[in-house]
């Protein structure tokens, strides 16, 4: 804020990823009248990410601000940055396919899955609130509409309103927070609120609280977390299955971002924080787990694990630090591995007509798809925990850097929770292994696509899984820049 | 000379009937004005603490507020366009085709 010779040069290079992301998603927009050129929206927006990518690589080791301070680039954001982009493009890879067969394949799709993935972007480089904000925006209002998206199925339009008025609730309640933070602190900007945080707390102590317990209240939508879950089974079940896939993975892992720069660097001062996040951790691990065992659909049984993985992740909020910083980033990749793998399974056998993805299809799978009940089941075991997999690993470095904060009991429910996972984890193998089908299984068509994104998600759940080293190493270094 | 705190107390009730309008309600375009209500509370906050603090950055967080607000009742109203032409219907206690 205080450097106004340097926020008159303008640097763009730091705005780099998002506006190639911008530029290929108004591109894509610009070509929707002319219908015979729509198939190249895949395309465009396959381009973007791997230039964005390519751009955010090279962002890594600068730890620069700009914009008037309002934009920081470090590490930590960086690797969030990545994180998304990679989640953005193996969804895209899946819905490409699924929309196909739908007939609702529209070259929109694209678009607003770049502006969504645009604002996750600026949502993780940022220090200030009033930026996250309007990040959060950028990245939900196309989530809405992606939810929705299957205009002429009622699941979806439901899923749709549902998640629109869950997520403008939460919106209203975090603005409401961010004035609060904003009268105690005179600033949104976390280093000054940093600074000054002992003055803040003499003097303005309730002003202050109330506006991080609103701010608590409208991430807590976001992620999942389980007072604020209602949405997420209804949404995650009736939106288009790849978009729940994305859902899944990449809104969590940015809110997740936030939450890890809010509560651990600008109001890292608050003790009674730790208190509160050991009950909303310990709640959404049991709530979400133990909802899990009694569901029908698959994708209504992935919701409810999806809030159980937030309930392990928020573990690292209650203990702090850089280790936990770590771990979390380590468990947000391995997480975005297996659960879309887990997705890319479930999409291409809803290709098959007819499919509302129930337990009950996939019986019999394994016979007429072995190498696809053989996926199928190396993600359910990277979802439960089981070594060598990855999905170990990140349960691994969480729980040992709780361990070494004092936070025994913490660990001891989150292992016992994730032994109550194993049940309906393996169910799905179960299902897809023993029970018989009636009449002759459907054999699965495979295409490029989504054999591209098995190959991935596969080789990096076990790859990972059997040399978590470097993943470690990586996810060590991403720290915040202005600690 | 009114207090600040008259305009935060008046924020925080409007921010509570929005939150009660929400959780009650069963049409959603009443729904929807509850939130426009909570998040203009949010603004009277933002102008009060302004006014207050003696800085101006207040009242430029009420603009990007209007014009997020803007966004989402676009996209808001779609939806709600959409739902009633599949259903002719924006009673929310029948959005119950899967278990709420």
């Amino acid at each position: 804020m205080t450097d106004y010779v340097s926020t008159l040069s303008v640097d763009l290079s730091l705005l780099g990823p998002e506006l190639v992301l911008l530029v290929a998603a108004s591109l894509i927009l610009i070509f929707i009248p002319f219908r015979k050129m729509n198939y190249l929206a895949p395309v465009i927006a396959v381009v973007g990410f791997i230039v964005s990518f390519y751009l955010a690589m090279g962002q890594w080791s600068e730890h620069s601000s700009g914009f008037a301070g309002l934009l920081t680039c470090d590490s930590f954001g960086v690797m969030f940055k990545l994180i998304f982009l990679l989640a953005s493009f193996l969804s895209l890879l899946i819905a490409h396919r699924y929309f196909s067969v739908k007939g609702i394949n529209r070259p929109e799709f694209y678009a607003l899955l770049m502006f969504s993935t645009m604002g996750m972007m600026v949502m993780a480089n940022t220090v200030d609130l009033v930026v996250m904000f309007l990040g959060l925006e950028i990245m939900s209002i196309p989530l809405y509409v992606m939810a929705a998206f299957n205009r002429r199925s009622l699941e979806s339009n439901e899923a749709g309103i549902k998640y629109f008025i869950m997520g403008a609730f939460a919106s209203a309640f975090l603005m409401m927070g961010i004035a609060f933070v904003y009268g105690a602190a005179e600033t949104t900007d976390f280093r000054r609120i940093v600074a000054d945080f002992s003055y803040i707390v003499a003097n303005y102590k309730v002003y202050l609280y109330a506006g991080a317990a609103l701010i608590l209240v409208g991430f807590g939508f976001k992620i999942a977390a389980v007072p604020f879950h209602t949405w997420v089974p209804d949404v995650y079940q009736g939106a288009p299955t790849p978009v729940t896939a994305f859902f899944s993975v990449a809104p969590k892992a940015a809110g997740f971002a936030v939450m890890l720069r809010i509560f651990l660097y600008g109001f890292e001062g608050m003790e009674i924080l730790s208190d509160v996040f050991w009950v909303l951790a310990v709640l959404t691990m049991t709530v979400g787990n133990v909802l899990a065992l009694r569901q029908d659909n698959v994708k209504r049984m992935l919701a409810y694990s999806s809030i159980s993985h937030a309930g392990y992740i928020m573990i690292s909020l209650v203990v702090g630090g850089p280790e936990a910083i770590s771990s979390a980033i380590f468990y947000l990749v391995a997480y975005t591995f297996f659960n879309l793998g887990a997705f890319a399974v479930i999409t291409i056998l809803e290709t098959r007509s007819g499919c509302k993805s129930d337990f009950v299809e996939l019986a019999g799978i394994s016979k007429a798809n072995p190498y696809l009940a053989a996926v199928l089941a190396l993600f359910m075991f990277a979802l439960s925990g089981f070594p060598p997999t990855v999905g170990f690993f990140g349960k691994f470095y969480i729980f040992s850097a709780a361990v070494k904060s004092g936070f025994i009991w913490l660990v001891v429910i989150g292992v016992m929770n994730s032994f109550v996972s194993v049940y309906y984890y393996l169910r799905v193998i179960k299902t897809s292994y023993m029970d018989a089908h009636e009449g002759q299984p459907a054999v699965v068509k495979m295409v490029p696509s989504i054999f591209l994104v098995l190959v991935i998600t596969a080789l990096g759940t076990l790859g990972l899984g059997f040399f978590p080293q470097k993943l470690l190493e990586l996810s060590q270094s991403a720290i915040f820049a202005f600690l | 000379m009114i207090p600040i705190s008259a305009y935060l107390i008046l924020a925080a009730v409007l921010f509570g009937i929005g939150t009660v309008g929400v959780l009650t309600s069963r049409n959603v375009i009443v729904i929807f004005m509850a939130i426009e209500l909570m998040l203009n509370a949010a603004n009277l906050a933002l102008i009060a603490f302004s006014r207050g603090l003696n800085v101006l950055d207040g009242h430029v967080f009420v603009f990007l507020v209007l014009t997020v607000a803007a966004a989402e009742a676009a996209v808001g109203l779609a939806l709600i366009v959409l739902i009633f032409r599949n259903r002719e219907s924006i009673n929310i206690d029948r959005f119950s085709i899967m278990k709420w």
